[in-house]
């Protein structure tokens, strides 16, 4: 080595984070669609995506279903949370201050975790492993197979997302609600199916995005830690940014695998928040939000 | 014949507390346009909230009296649902969705049409509005003042209405352009049929297009008759078409003598 820096490595972490960013992304958009669509900020999306990991651990470790119908399972089960969520916590308190509503997603993060620990126990368990191992060689440079499959599927279900919001006449309705749903009442969009499909997705994303993080490390109640880590870097990115979170997801992953290799793993954890940190004191609105910052 | 719109005794409150309208009754008769005038916080806007049912989202609610479309009670139905049925508003301020393209902004408008088996017939708007046609790929937040008036009034158009209600079309718009603007309101009127109520400040904008008129002051209607005789009316001139001794000693029209009007409506 003749510098201080040893450049192969830090293009290998960068590589790695950027592609481990890539679950995050997901987390990420599960956030902005619910503030999107519903100005709430889901503080229970993290346990969105524990239930979803452990609905698919039960459907395919203890049912011994196939994997594919075992994902079917979990998404129809986290959709359905997403309705329920919808239509018993948040409807009933639409018009209430934003902190209530906060209070009220915080409160079922809590019920959901404890409920989690009363079902399945506090002990880790293991999903199989769903991604191929098989690592990609670039030159010198060595990417997991997991990592690299979990950001491929990140990318399409993100891509699929975008793609639905972009085009079809559901999603068209979907971005006129967020922006302007009492105009939307009036040009008959069914504002409240609207934002239920709203939680519905955001509960699938989630789901994914805990099944992939859960199949890589290890599955226990306190899974959905990690997407306060992402919520802290999407306020970031501006709550009602796609692309925002995309780039959220990805500096996270990038300055955690970064902060592993060169200061060490247990730095790791600190990493979001020591980065809302120093860009808040540079740009109160986020990196590409909009000067909305009261509703926060 | 039963009319289009009927709204009969109105009163609406707002939080429970602050009342708005004290008895509003007024008509539209099918196919028929009907101004309502009125200065800034009479309650126009209130009653075309309280007709296609937007009232309750913005905590406001029906105290007493009826409203009927076609002679069917629709007090206390969902907004989505009344446009389902064929009542739009075209909300003041315009109101565009301003992240969504101009043809996206006709795409959301053609939720309207769910239930019915008509396709959305964009063709039809563009028809009216060729401006709207040549920025069907733009920001409706990109577009000036005028062009997004069209797309509400071509978001409205695509719902197929039987009843537009219309909430100062012509604000903040350069007269030649409130003057396109109404010329296709009008035609609108005359070639789709459909019954209009047009709430404006400028009233000399709405006498040119309406046949019937309404002018309301805190919550009542306080004068009305067909335009030809209110645009003739000194009283109206003096407090609505800004002409006449400008004077300070009345304050209000239902200052004026009440005889004084009697006697004219009865001559
Ligand atoms: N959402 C609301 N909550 C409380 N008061 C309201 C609300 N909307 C309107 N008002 C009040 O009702 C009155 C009538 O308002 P509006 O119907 O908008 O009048 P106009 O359209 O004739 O100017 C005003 O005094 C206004 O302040
Ligand atoms: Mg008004």
């Amino acid at each position: 080595m003749s510098g201080a820096i040893d450049w192969l490595l830090l293009a290998e972490f960068s590589l790695v984070g950027l592609l481990s960013g890539g679950v995050l992304a997901l987390i990420a958009l599960g956030f902005v669609l619910v503030y999107k669509g519903t100005r709430v900020i889901n503080f229970a999306l993290g346990e969105f995506m524990m239930v979803g990991a452990y609905l698919f651990w039960t459907a395919n470790v203890f049912l011994a279903l196939p994997w594919w119908a075992a994902l079917a399972l979990t998404l129809a089960g986290v959709a359905a949370l997403g309705a329920l969520v919808e239509r018993f916590v948040l409807r009933p308190l639409a018009g209430q201050p934003v902190i209530s509503i906060v209070m009220a997603t915080i409160g079922l993060g809590a019920v959901l975790h404890g409920l989690a620990e009363a079902v399945w126990g506090g002990a880790n368990l293991s999903l199989p492993e769903l991604l191929p191992r098989k690592p990609l060689l670039l030159g010198e440079i060595l990417l997991p197979g997991q990592v690299l499959w979990s950001f491929a599927l990140a990318v399409a279900l993100i891509a699929a997302f975008t793609a639905y919001f972009r085009w079809s006449k559901d999603g068209v309705s979907m971005r006129a609600a967020a922006s302007d749903p009492v105009t939307a009442y009036a040009m008959g969009i069914d504002v409240r199916r609207t934002q239920r499909l709203t939680w519905m997705f955001a509960g699938v994303t989630g789901a994914v995005a805990g099944i992939i993080v859960a199949s890589m490390t290890s599955l226990s109640p306190s899974l959905g830690t990690v997407a306060l880590g992402v919520l802290a870097v999407v306020i970031l990115g501006g709550l009602d940014s796609i692309a925002g979170a995309i780039v959220a997801g990805l500096i996270v992953g990038l300055l955690e695998s970064l902060t592993v290799a060169f200061v060490g793993g247990q730095a790791r954890d600190l990493v979001p928040y020591l980065v809302v940190l120093v860009i808040l004191m540079v740009r109160p609105y986020g990196l590409f939000g909009t000067r909305d910052i009261e509703r926060l | 014949m039963t009319a289009a719109l009927s709204v009969e005794n109105l009163e609406v409150v707002y939080h429970h507390t602050i009342q708005v309208l004290r008895g509003l009754s007024l008509e539209v008769p099918e196919r028929g346009i009907v101004a309502l005038l009125g200065a800034n916080g009479a309650g126009k806007t209130t009653t075309l909230k309280a007709v296609s049912g937007l009232l309750p989202l913005e905590n406001g609610a029906i105290g007493g009296g009826g409203i009927r479309f076609r002679g069917e009670r629709i007090d206390h139905v969902a907004p989505h649902r009344l446009a389902r049925r064929g009542i739009v508003h075209v909300r003041e301020g315009r109101r565009v969705f301003e992240d969504l393209t101009v043809q996206e902004n006709l795409v959301a408008a053609a939720n309207a049409l769910a239930g019915r088996a008509a396709q959305p017939d964009f063709a039809l708007v563009y028809g009216y509005f060729p401006r709207l046609a040549e920025r069907r790929r733009q920001l409706a937040g990109y577009l000036s003042g005028g062009e997004q008036q069209m797309l509400a009034i071509g978001r409205a158009l695509v719902a197929e209405p039987a009843l537009m209600l219309l909430d100062e079309p012509s604000l903040g718009l350069a007269p030649l352009v409130v003057e396109e603007i109404f010329g296709i309101i009008a035609r609108i009127n005359a070639e789709r049929g459909v019954a209009m109520l047009l709430v404006e400040q400028n009233a000399m904008a709405a006498f040119g297009i309406a046949a019937y008129g309404y002018i309301m002051e805190s919550g009542r209607v306080v004068i009305d008759g067909p335009t030809a005789r209110l645009v003739n009316d000194p009283d109206v001139q003096r407090f609505y078409l800004g002409y006449g001794e400008q004077t300070t000693e009345v304050a209000s029209f239902r200052d004026v003598k009440h005889y004084k009007r009697r006697k004219r409506w009865l001559s």
